[in-house]
């Protein structure tokens, strides 16, 4: 494919507000995890909090989207310049040819789990939650819509953990196809009782802070983040979108397919249509969830598919499993990576699981990373990778 | 507006299904909208899907039968494998009654959450379900967009169709609101809606669609009297473009992709006598 220009992109999540505090944190080997204070039954496990969102209101023309997504959303957008480098490109292309494509796993669901919390006597919505808006999954795409005055497309996916890679792949289309000049990408996911109490259930939850890939690994630790990247044609700097590979597991709901097959087509998709063999590839940011089988079949994958001296980690220890949201933080990590010559470790691991490879390393290292592939697995068997390049031509 | 936005791409569509309670599938609801037959009176029961194990299908989310059962319908009259195909799903609203039950047991016994249901709660459950029982490995997605959801679910199909240069697969439904949350998203009756689209005509196109994106905010609006069929479900935007299809008649068509902008098609048909594209 020709190669995309990512001209901006920011992160707000536990381990930083900002691509520098992640940077640093990343590089400090500090970890965002802390233990759940976010729910009111209480639930041992630890989570990966944005600090300060219930202080921060959203501005009072977007009242009506107000809610703790929307105001993680907005902390996004505000990082890292992100707002006007947005703005900028909506008035040079114009705000009916900036696409906007988002992802979330459950958007402001927790808008609708607090209404029910609160519900009044005659079994109706508090009134400060009656807003259609904020209790529909679209509730991420049409605020950062309206926020950034944009009248173009805009759509909010939804594929579960896989929902902020894919975005890359759909603006990617678009902007190929010529229906757009620029893509605002990147997903938004917050904390809220239907993933804790949900990953729960499932008996997926750590009790401890995850450690991804470690031969005892008790299963994730949940964190909230949201992330965006502009897209263009050219540019005048960043790095570059290289290659994207989606595919279905076609296997289970909430396993992954044994043999990794879905994960090994993502992958291959991802060089094919970047031309580039696995050997290019400096660094690799796994989804290393820490979940039992994630962890096993996605070592198993990099192991058959890649070099000894490709490096992969998963950096949840410092972010835990942002969800909806892990696609364009783990975008943003690897974007790091090649901006500040180190590939991240496996924070909180110890001990290596013997399915992993010589590619999977716990320790930062000081490298040159001039290009990374982020991968990205979500229920219901749907997988993306993300191919990165810090040059247009490798 | 620049020039590059004025450029329609063409593509066919090759296969079709539709499910309302009152026109429950393509054969019932083609003469319906054509006004050549009155809707049955009756409400059809939910469709329960063959790709589900017969235990399955009963215990289904009301968004997984309705899905798969007109994506199956699609396949089927557009004599495609359904393995073969990408697919978009486009769904406004999620399963309103799991995010019902969610919400209901989270604010009483958070700890009681049923295990099933949560993982049938993302958005993509359909879509999950129906790769795993296709055997499907190729790409689907899952989208919302509010009102604006089955525009951006096509233009994404077709978008994918071009892109790939393969036929695609557009799953599009919305169910039931339950409890407190129906006050905030009152969706009534389950609509179910499905298209095989593809770049190239076959012997089962039934209208070829030259489309492109477009300034403005007029969305054409389905007949009063085909509305009514599917009105108070939030997919009832999905309408006009079938009642498009099953009218075999040229028009132009514009969907809604966002407030301000619109998905524009001329659809046309092949011609009575031979088959041949006009």
């Amino acid at each position: 494919m020709t190669p995309l220009r990512i001209t901006a992109y920011s992160v707000a999540c536990g381990a930083g507000i900002g691509v520098p505090a992640l940077a640093d944190a990343l590089r400090e080997r500090r970890s965002g995890l802390r233990p759940n204070d976010f729910t009111e039954v209480p639930l041992t496990t630890f989570i990966g909090r944005v600090p300060g969102i219930e202080a921060s209101a959203l501005p009072a023309r977007l009242a009506e989207w107000e809610c703790r997504n929307n105001r993680l959303a907005w902390l996004a957008l505000c990082s890292d310049g992100f707002f006007e480098h947005a703005v900028a490109a909506r008035n040079r292309y114009g705000a009916d040819r900036v696409a906007l494509v988002l992802g979330t796993s459950t958007s402001s669901i927790g808008a609708t789990e607090e209404a029910y919390r609160r519900l009044l006597p005659d079994g109706q919505y508090p009134e400060d939650l009656r807003r259609p808006i904020v209790h529909t999954p679209h509730s991420l795409g049409d605020f950062v819509r309206e926020a950034l005055g944009l009248e173009g497309i805009a759509v909010t996916i939804g594929t579960a953990c896989s929902s902020s890679a894919k975005v890359f792949a759909q603006a990617e289309r678009l902007l190929r196809l010529g229906l757009v000049d620029a893509a605002i990408v990147g997903g938004v996911d917050s904390l809220c009782g239907s993933v804790l109490f949900g990953f729960n259930s499932l008996e997926l939850v750590s009790p401890e802070p995850c450690r991804p890939f470690d031969v005892a690994r008790c299963g994730i630790s949940i964190g909230e983040a949201g992330g965006f990247a502009l897209l263009e044609r050219d540019g005048a700097n960043g790095p570059w979108l290289l290659g994207y590979g989606e595919s279905s597991d076609a296997h289970h709901m909430s396993s992954p397919h044994p043999q990794g097959l879905g994960a090994r087509l993502a992958i291959q998709a991802a060089l094919q249509r970047a031309a580039l063999g696995p050997d290019a590839v400096d660094y690799i940011n796994l989804h290393g969830t820490a979940s039992q089988r994630n962890d096993e079949v996605e070592a198993r994958v990099i192991a058959d598919l890649f070099p000894a001296g490709t490096r992969a980690s998963s950096t949840k220890g410092w972010t835990g499993h942002t969800l909806g949201a892990a696609g364009i933080v783990e975008a943003v990590i690897a974007l790091i990576a090649m901006q500040e010559g180190f590939a991240p470790g496996t924070l909180n691991a110890r001990e290596l699981d013997p399915d992993c490879g010589p590619q999977i390393r716990l320790l930062n290292e000081t490298t040159d990373v001039r290009v990374a592939l982020s991968n990205s697995f979500g229920f219901g068997g749907s997988n993306c990778s993300l191919l990165f390049g810090r040059d247009r031509h490798v | 507006m620049s020039d590059t936005a004025a450029t329609s791409h063409t593509a066919f569509v090759n296969g079709v299904a539709l499910w309302a309670p009152r026109i429950p599938g393509w054969p019932v609801a083609a003469p319906v909208l054509r006004g050549e037959a009155a809707a049955p009176e009756q409400p059809a029961a939910r469709p329960a899907p063959a790709l589900l194990a017969p235990t399955e299908r009963r215990r289904a989310p009301d968004t997984v039968a309705i899905a798969l059962e007109v994506a199956a319908r699609a396949c089927e009259s557009a004599g495609v494998d359904p393995r073969e195909l990408a697919s978009v799903f486009a769904c406004t609203e999620g399963d309103l009654a799991i995010n019902d039950y969610m919400s209901e047991t989270l604010a009483r016994t958070p700890t009681l959450v049923s295990p099933i249901r949560f993982h049938n709660s993302v958005h993509n459950a359909a879509a999950g379900y129906w790769t795993i029982g296709t055997g499907c490995m190729q790409p689907y997605t899952a989208l919302s967009a509010c009102q604006d959801t089955f525009g951006e679910g096509l233009l994404e199909t077709l978008v994918q169709a071009h892109s790939s240069g393969r036929p695609t697969l557009l799953v599009a439904y919305d169910i039931e609101a339950r409890g407190p949350l129906a006050a905030m998203q009152p969706s009534r009756g389950i609509v179910g809606a499905s298209v095989v689209v593809a770049p190239g005509a076959c012997d089962t196109s039934l209208a070829r669609i030259r489309w492109r994106t477009a300034r403005g905010t007029e969305r054409t609006p389905a007949l009063p009297r085909n509305a009514a069929l599917v009105a108070g479900n939030a997919m009832a935007p999905c309408l006009p473009f079938f009642e498009a299809l099953a009218r075999g008649e040229r028009r132009t068509l514009r969907l809604g992709l966002s407030p301000s902008m619109l998905l524009e098609m001329d659809i046309d048909f092949p011609t009575r006598n031979d088959g041949s594209w006009p």
